[in-house]
């Protein structure tokens, strides 16, 4: 294909793309943060709860991480129409990747919590602080900053595993290029753009959280490396 | 349930794929001359920021479009090995990191060549030590076998989409079951592999655990 | 022709000169300990020998043969000169009897079941027949060490460098080493780098003393503890003598 032919097809399709990566972000903020909010409350749950509470934590965590998130949204758009409970493609991929997301970061924060040592909390209380004041003004502030680089992967593949709303017919990036793919058959130019984008967007999501890491590093709270090599979703 | 049987068999030959291209990108990365370093690190870039549907359409309909025609199944597992191997390149360069230096001083002093010590020394060390990692993105590659389904490949998630077709009405109780599935499977792989890294432990060398 | 034979041999890391112009030869069986301030060169001496670090510059001559050439096949020399690490590096997943025998079936390329037997006759020599198959992480410093030893003993080398040997291990734990070494004595070229002054004065022929990336003084044990003929000498057996007691 001639470089001028090229450009037109690219300017001809990326308004198309933008309008799909739209969709892509808001699915991923909206995901993130409930998916954040709700895994707070299940790694507390799951730690600090009682038997009960904790057992349905550690239940909800282990099937959300032990199946795959195609077959979430899938039961949430099709299977939940099927009983009468009927959501939008996009309220289905927004309801399923918080869910999902927050089963991961529940996980990493009850791995940053576990990695604060006890004598914290015993200190807490000697100077009176209840339990749950404890937890909200000593352990979980020191949590949250040493789960920033599990975060900020967390991040990033929610960025990328939106994609997959795709399937419930989510108008995000990947469908709005199978659309046009299928009209006129440039699979690998369209999708070679789509990656670029993706790549280009996972590139700058992991500067900047590189960057909130260091602003809120604290001196002596290390970030164990641990964990930085395992992936999540 | 011939669905599952597509499902099993993608996730072993794209596991098989990953891991051998990984540990050999992953010895590159670390003891490798120049360009090959740098090759590996672009590679593990690229195919960390693509999102793996992404990636199966530009194998399926890319490789059409200039020419080479391959079955569903086969770009199912190029995409699934291309994407699993980028990850997998940190898991093995981690663990050759945490070995240290003087092993293979160590081994060089007894007139091994470099590759002698790679083979007997930080290999078999290697292994061990990324045991945890590998089972991780082994249940991984089982939950991704799933988006196969976006190039129509026939595996578990696309024969309970058959079934729910034909049956809308039983939906949910399909989808419920092919959850199951998936979750029995992985909770298997995680106890089938903490306990090979139970039997093959050796005392002093341990990788601290993640999670 | 004395067995080794090193000759100038002068050695950078960036822009620090560590080795400027060794020149000392060894004849077969004997026992020569080099002494000296840290950070004085020793260890890197040790370590352009068997070209683990080559030199910049200067020859290295073993039987004959020249190491410092480029073309030679250096893993073949490595078999006949021992490595003795201060911090042991044992092959953290092998047992002692598999790290011993490993060379001997990779390298030298015996059969299972006499790298094994050979291994085991190693092992025992250095007191370790009970901890055959213990890894590592099982065994304790001195242990550990006398492993080593048993490694670099197992490949019939012609000559063992020592670096630092007992520097890594628990007081209590050094004697059993030293024990080690001083029965080896007569049986094989030996190469310490040390600061045990005592085992120094007892078991070697000639006792180099290193500062600054030169030799400043060698000769038998009696004469250098005795009468030194360099000031610098006298200071610092002076200063070991404060720190370690006299002997």
């Amino acid at each position: 294909m001639a470089t001028s032919m090229f450009f037109e097809f690219l300017l001809d399709s990326l308004p198309k793309l933008l309008d799909g990566l739209q969709v892509t972000f808001l699915l991923t903020i909206v995901a993130i943060l409930a998916g954040f909010l709700i895994g707070v409350t299940l790694a507390l749950g799951r730690i600090y709860g009682n038997k009960i509470i904790s057992g349905i934590c550690i239940g909800f965590i282990e099937v959300i991480r032990g199946t795959p998130l195609l077959v979430q949204l899938f039961i949430i758009y099709f299977g939940l129409a099927s009983i009468g409970l009927v959501f939008s493609p996009i309220q289905a991929a927004l309801f399923g990747l918080s869910l999902n997301s927050s089963a991961y970061q529940a996980e990493y924060l009850r791995g940053s919590i576990q990695a604060i040592p006890s004598g914290q909390m015993v200190a807490a209380r000697t100077l009176g602080m209840t339990k749950i004041q404890s937890i909200g003004t000593i352990v979980l502030p020191q949590a949250l900053r040493i789960s920033i680089p599990a975060w900020s992967n967390e991040l990033i593949y929610l960025f990328k595993y939106t994609s997959i709303a795709y399937l419930i017919q989510v108008r995000e990036l990947t469908a709005e290029g199978q659309i046009i793919a299928s009209r006129n058959f440039r699979y690998v130019e369209i999708y070679l753009i789509i990656a670029l984008i993706y790549l280009i967007f996972t590139f700058i999501i992991s500067e900047i959280v590189d960057r909130a890491e260091k602003r809120f590093h604290v001196p002596g709270l290390g970030v164990p490396k641990r964990a930085s090599w395992l992936r999540n979703t | 349930m011939r669905g599952l049987a597509v499902t099993i068999e993608l996730t072993l030959l794209s596991m098989l794929c990953a891991s051998t291209l990984a540990i050999m990108m992953a010895f590159g990365r670390s003891y490798g001359k120049q360009p090959l370093p740098f090759i590996a690190l672009i590679y593990e870039k690229i195919f960390r920021g693509i999102p793996l549907i992404v990636i199966f359409i530009l194998v399926y309909f890319g490789l059409a479009q200039i020419g080479i025609l391959i079955d569903a199944f086969s770009a199912a597992i190029i995409g699934l090995a291309l994407h699993s191997t980028a990850y997998q390149i940190q898991i093995y360069r981690s663990a050759i990191n945490s070995i240290p230096e003087g092993q293979v001083i160590a081994a060089q002093s007894l007139g091994m060549s470099k590759l002698q010590a790679i083979r007997y020394i930080l290999l078999p060390q290697m292994l061990r030590l990324s045991i945890p990692g590998w089972s991780n993105e082994f249940t991984i590659i089982l939950k991704d076998t799933s988006i196969a389904i976006a190039i129509g490949v026939v595996e578990l998630m696309r024969q309970g989409r058959y079934v729910i077709v034909r049956e809308p009405s039983v939906a949910l109780y399909i989808l419920l079951v092919v959850a199951l599935i998936y979750f029995i499977f992985v909770f298997t792989i995680n106890r089938g592999l903490s306990y090979l890294e139970k039997r093959y432990h050796i005392s002093g060398l341990e990788i601290t655990k993640a999670r | 022709m004395p067995m080794l034979d090193v000759k100038n041999i002068h050695k950078s890391f960036e822009t620090t000169e560590v080795l400027k112009g060794i020149s000392f030869s060894m004849e077969k069986e004997e026992t020569k300990v080099i002494i000296g301030t840290s950070g004085t060169g020793k260890s890197t001496l040790l370590r352009c020998l068997n070209q683990l670090d080559p030199p910049d510059e200067g020859e290295v001559w073993l039987d004959g043969e020249e190491l410092t050439n480029p073309s030679i096949d250096i893993n073949r020399i490595r078999q006949k000169i021992g490595f003795v690490f201060q911090d042991f590096n044992l092959f953290n997943h092998l047992t002692a009897l598999r790290n011993v025998s490993i060379g001997l079936e990779k390298v030298k390329q015996l059969n299972k079941e006499k790298a094994r037997e050979r291994a085991m006759d190693e092992l025992k020599r250095v007191g370790l027949e009970k901890q055959i198959n213990q890894y590592p992480a099982q065994l304790s410093g001195g242990q550990k060490q006398r492993v080593g030893i048993a490694r670099a003993l197992a490949m019939d080398p012609d000559i063992i460098l020592f670096d630092e040997p007992t520097s890594a291990l628990d007081p209590e734990l050094i004697g059993d080493v030293l024990d080690v070494m001083k029965s080896l004595y007569g049986k094989v070229a030996m190469l310490i780098v040390t600061h045990e002054m005592g085992f120094a004065r007892n078991v070697a022929d000639e006792i180099i003393f290193m500062e600054g990336g030169v030799i400043v003084e060698k000769g038998p044990p009696k004469q250098m503890f005795q009468s030194p003929t360099k000031q610098r000498t006298k200071e610092f057996l002076g200063r070991i003598a404060t720190l370690y007691g006299a002997e």
